[in-house]
């Protein structure tokens, strides 16, 4: 019971008291399941509970039902469209027929699953009335991998991210200015020193005015000396600020081009470790304009906006003592607009934030169209849809600008306000100081001065509004790139990896499972594969066959059961070391610009030149590689331009070839190219084959002919096993694909014939 | 007009018997534009998730057979429509929001933004991390406090 409470912690208490009433003395609880859906699929609270002696069910109006376990009884369950059915059936009396049924969202799954495994051992212990053996190991309900004692979660399963970053997302950028702490800081220290320097001048400009000029207007002599000792003053202020200037943009350009390469660097790394499921569902257009655009304003943002603002907190705070020291009154008049244009800044902040954020995602729909009707362009031509995807780009474009057009009625009236602020702030100074002179308590120079430092002072204020969007900016970049360091892969790295010795290559799959989005793509698939054997893949297009060699491959990970390589859990090893076993050769083999003896050695970079040309030798690749101008040394362009579909496939076999795997997929490798280089390739891949574990999907099912066994599947499941022949002589799925396949080889040659 | 009859058999399961007598066991009902236009094509699968019978519209069946279907519809659709959202955790992904629905009140996770799907007519489909889908009508049609809230994920 005590394991129960702490294992169910969402199971509300008094639910729980009340669960504890139905269970008569001498029955005990086994396990519960939380039902968050009725009959009528609304969302409310449910709960089945299964005891030594029975099954009941809460309805969601508070009624009990209760079922003795008894034999006939059997729990099943099935889910579609990410709601789950549980259903209690009775088989005693001949036919079947449905006592009850519960529903409940994939969330309760785990304990589902739990429930029915003690359901189905409880029951049998019922039946047979020996006590239900207890369970030496513990297996996960979910994934079926084994759990330590006391492990009430598997470490496996256990591992969605859920909570939202932080909303201070821009503090996180701090682990990219880390390294260049020391440089940041000359240059604040740099700048501090030259805002200090500007800020000398119009201090000058006080004696200047009150002990050369005004005394000289009112008939004393021109003191000349003490001129020229506050015009040097002057000259070597600007002289000194210009200096510093000059030195600090140097140092936090040096700064700014390193947080970018880094930024940059760290995303796309990240970016490469993520599965295939990220990338599915993501588009191409988004992730270059993440990792493009959004880390270059980050990066000017950090080395440029933010040690600006900086600056000007200081200036503006050093500038207020000049003024408090020089005239108290005046400089109360002078501050006076300062929290106004504060609040402003304030309340265009949260307008403005969202907008950019906005805008960034139109902008990313603009890049979408790009990417993908440029790749795509030979569809568009041939469907002459020249002129509707031009009205795409142009919709999305027209969103963007309707977007920005928004945005730009609050930015807009923002500057120009500020000015208005500014001018009116200085009539206040020119008011305020002109009365003070009048009654003496001010003189011209200090009045003088006060209008030149709050010329500075309000430029600053206008620099800080625009930093506003600066950092508006740089949040929601930082947020959209963050969103990739935060993604945590769903093929994760294992916090422990276990060594993984030389593999025989024996794969074995027990109770696999696999969900894309909702739909249930692969169920309950068991199947044990023999070092060396070659296992072909058998069924319509859609029956799972390319998601099984995903999840051999580790492409994705499996939502139920394990994968297994020699016994070893494929989970429990770094990808990497794993994937070093596995050659794959795919239908549309991909090659990369560069060359061909780089692409062969793609697998294996450190490849001698011996090892790459006898990989091509072995995949009857070396001729016509020869043949080329450059031999080894050509170029292949992006998808291999200029080579044909055959020649690509045994640079691609050759490449597999080189990393000598133990385990070898070939997905449809031969189904793209004409019969004449399907043999060719296929003497390629007997070398290719030989003793290693070989899993191979064909369309055509007489290049299966080699298989030891023929694996057929049908909508995610495996439907028979077994040798050609044998599959033959069954007459079932196999043995119709097969003939529907001769029937139409018959009709094609006849068409050729004809 | 009646080219199969469906019945129910104890196990609850659909039974389709058609014009010429042969007897489908198993058998779904599957709309074709779940969302683009429901009652218009449907389609009886068999277990071995072949078509049976193609219905052009649901109008078109006698009672008794759109009776069946519909209650099998009923158990097997689950699209709740977002009435309102209460409040979300963050407006960065994942994100979780407490919303009312016509199914009742419960919370759904967004893992990402990519999860919200735009249809014609300001309608939205959004994905949670179980896969379920919440259908938004018209968000135009929301409430405000709902609407700045999307917004925000738009």
């Amino acid at each position: 019971m005590s394991s129960l409470a702490t294992s169910n912690t969402t199971l509300p208490n008094a639910w729980l008291a009340e669960a504890a009433t139905r269970i008569s003395a001498g029955d005990a609880l086994l396990a519960t399941l939380e039902l968050d859906l009725d009959n009528a699929l609304r969302f409310s609270r449910g709960l089945v509970l299964l005891s030594e002696h029975s099954l009941q069910a809460r309805e969601a109006n508070g009624e009990w039902q209760r079922w003795n376990l008894r034999a006939g009884l059997a729990l099943q369950h099935h889910d579609h469209a990410g709601i789950a059915t549980l259903e209690l059936m009775d088989n005693s009396t001949g036919t079947t027929t449905r006592l009850a049924a519960w529903r409940y969202t994939l969330e309760q799954n785990v304990a589902a699953l739990r429930l029915i495994e003690k359901f189905d051992k409880q029951l049998e212990a019922v039946i047979s009335g020996r006590p239900p053996e207890t369970e030496e190991v513990v297996a996960c309900p979910t994934c079926k991998a084994l759990l330590e004692p006391g492990q009430e979660e598997c470490p496996i399963c256990t591992r969605e991210l859920q909570t939202p970053p932080s909303t201070w997302t821009l503090f996180r950028l701090w682990r990219f200015a880390h390294p260049y702490r020391w440089k940041l800081l000359t240059g604040f220290l740099l700048t501090l020193a030259s805002t200090g320097a500007t800020l000398v001048p119009p201090y000058l400009t006080m004696p200047l005015m009150d002990n050369v000029l005004i005394p000289f207007q009112n008939g004393k002599p021109m003191n000349w000396s003490l001129a020229g000792m506050y015009l040097s003053g002057l000259l070597g202020a600007a002289a000194v600020a210009w200096v510093l200037g000059w030195i600090r943009t140097y140092i936090l350009a040096l700064v700014s081009e390193r947080i970018g390469r880094d930024l940059r660097t760290t995303t796309y790394k990240h970016l490469m470790g993520l599965s295939l499921e990220y990338f599915g569902g993501k588009r191409t257009g988004d992730l270059i304009a993440r990792i493009g655009n959004e880390t270059d304003r980050i990066n000017i943002f950090l080395s440029l906006d933010l040690l600006n603002f900086a600056t000007d907190v200081l200036m503006i705070g050093m500038t207020a003592v000049i003024l408090f020291s020089i005239d108290p009154w005046l400089a109360i008049a002078t501050l006076l607009p300062l929290p106004i244009i504060g609040w402003m800044i304030h309340f265009v902040r949260e307008k403005l934030r969202t907008g950019f954020e906005r805008i960034d995602r139109v902008w990313a729909e603009v890049t979408n169209v790009l990417a993908d009707t440029i790749p795509g362009i030979r569809v568009v031509k041939a469907f002459a849809q020249e002129k509707r995807e031009a009205d795409r780009f142009l919709e999305a474009n027209q969103r963007n600008l309707a977007m920005n057009d928004k945005l730009n009625k609050t930015w807009s009236i923002f500057t120009p306000t500020v000015t208005l602020l500014t001018e009116i702030g200085l009539l206040v100074v020119w008011v305020f100081g002109i009365w003070q002179i009048a009654h003496g308590a001010s003189t011209v120079g200090v009045l003088t001065a006060f209008l030149a430092y709050i010329g500075r002072f309000y430029t600053r204020l206008d620099s800080m509004s625009r930093i506003v969007s600066a950092t508006q900016r740089a949040a929601s970049s930082t947020k959209r790139i963050f969103d990739i360091l935060d993604h945590v892969s769903s093929v994760p790295e294992p916090v422990n990896p276990r060594p993984l010795p030389q593999v025989t290559g024996q794969i074995s799959m027990r109770d696999v499972g696999f969900r894309y989005g909702n739909r249930s793509v692969i169920r309950n698939l068991n199947l044990d594969i023999q070092p060396g054997e070659m296992i072909g893949l058998v069924g319509h297009s859609g029956s799972g066959k390319s998601t099984l060699v995903n999840l051999i491959c580790r492409f994705y990970d499996v939502t139920q059961g394990s994968v297994r390589i020699d016994g070893i859990d494929i989970r429990s090893v770094a990808v990497a070391d794993y994937r070093s076993n596995v050659g794959l050769v795919l239908q549309e083999p991909f090659l990369f610009f560069g060359t061909i003896a780089e692409n062969i050695a793609y697998g294996k970079p450190d490849a001698t030149r011996e090892e790459i040309v006898a990989a091509a030798r072995a995949a009857h690749a070396h001729e016509f590689i020869l043949r080329l101008p450059q031999g080894y040394d050509s170029l292949v362009g992006e998808r291999g331009q200029g080579l044909s579909g055959g020649e690509r496939q045994r640079i691609s076999i050759a490449r597999a070839l080189l990393i000598n795997p133990r385990i070898l997929i070939l997905d449809e490798a031969t189904s793209a190219v004409d019969t004449e280089t399907e043999k060719e390739i296929q003497k390629a891949l007997d070398n290719l084959v030989l003793g290693r574990t070989t899993i191979a999907i064909a369309h055509r099912l007489s290049t299966l002919r080699k298989a030891d066994r023929l694996v057929v599947m049908d909508r995610g499941e495996i439907v028979e096993i077994g040798n050609h022949d044998d599959l033959m002589a069954r007459e079932g799925h196999y043995f119709r694909l097969y003939q529907a396949q001769q029937r139409t080889h018959a009709e094609l040659a006849e068409g050729g014939e004809a | 007009m009646s080219r199969f009859a469906l019945t129910r058999n104890p196990a609850g399961r659909l039974i389709c018997t058609l014009a010429d007598g042969t007897v489908h066991a198993n058998v779904t009902p599957v709309r074709a534009f779940p969302l683009a236009a429901p009652d218009e094509g449907l389609a009886l699968m068999s277990q071995e998730g072949h078509e049976i019978a193609w219905i052009e519209n649901l109008a078109d069946l006698d009672a008794a057979n759109r009776g069946v279907i519909e209650d099998e519809l009923a158990g097997r659709e689950f699209m709740p429509e977002i009435r309102r959202i209460a409040e979300v955790s963050s407006f960065a992904t994942p994100s979780t929001w407490q919303i009312e629905t016509s199914r009742g009140n419960t919370a759904l996770v967004l893992k990402g933004e990519e999860d919200i799907r735009r249809l014609p007519d300001n309608g939205l489909l959004i994905a949670d991390n179980h896969g379920i889908l919440y259908l938004i009508r018209d968000r135009k049609a929301l409430d405000r406090h709902s609407r700045k809230i999307l917004e925000r994920f738009l």
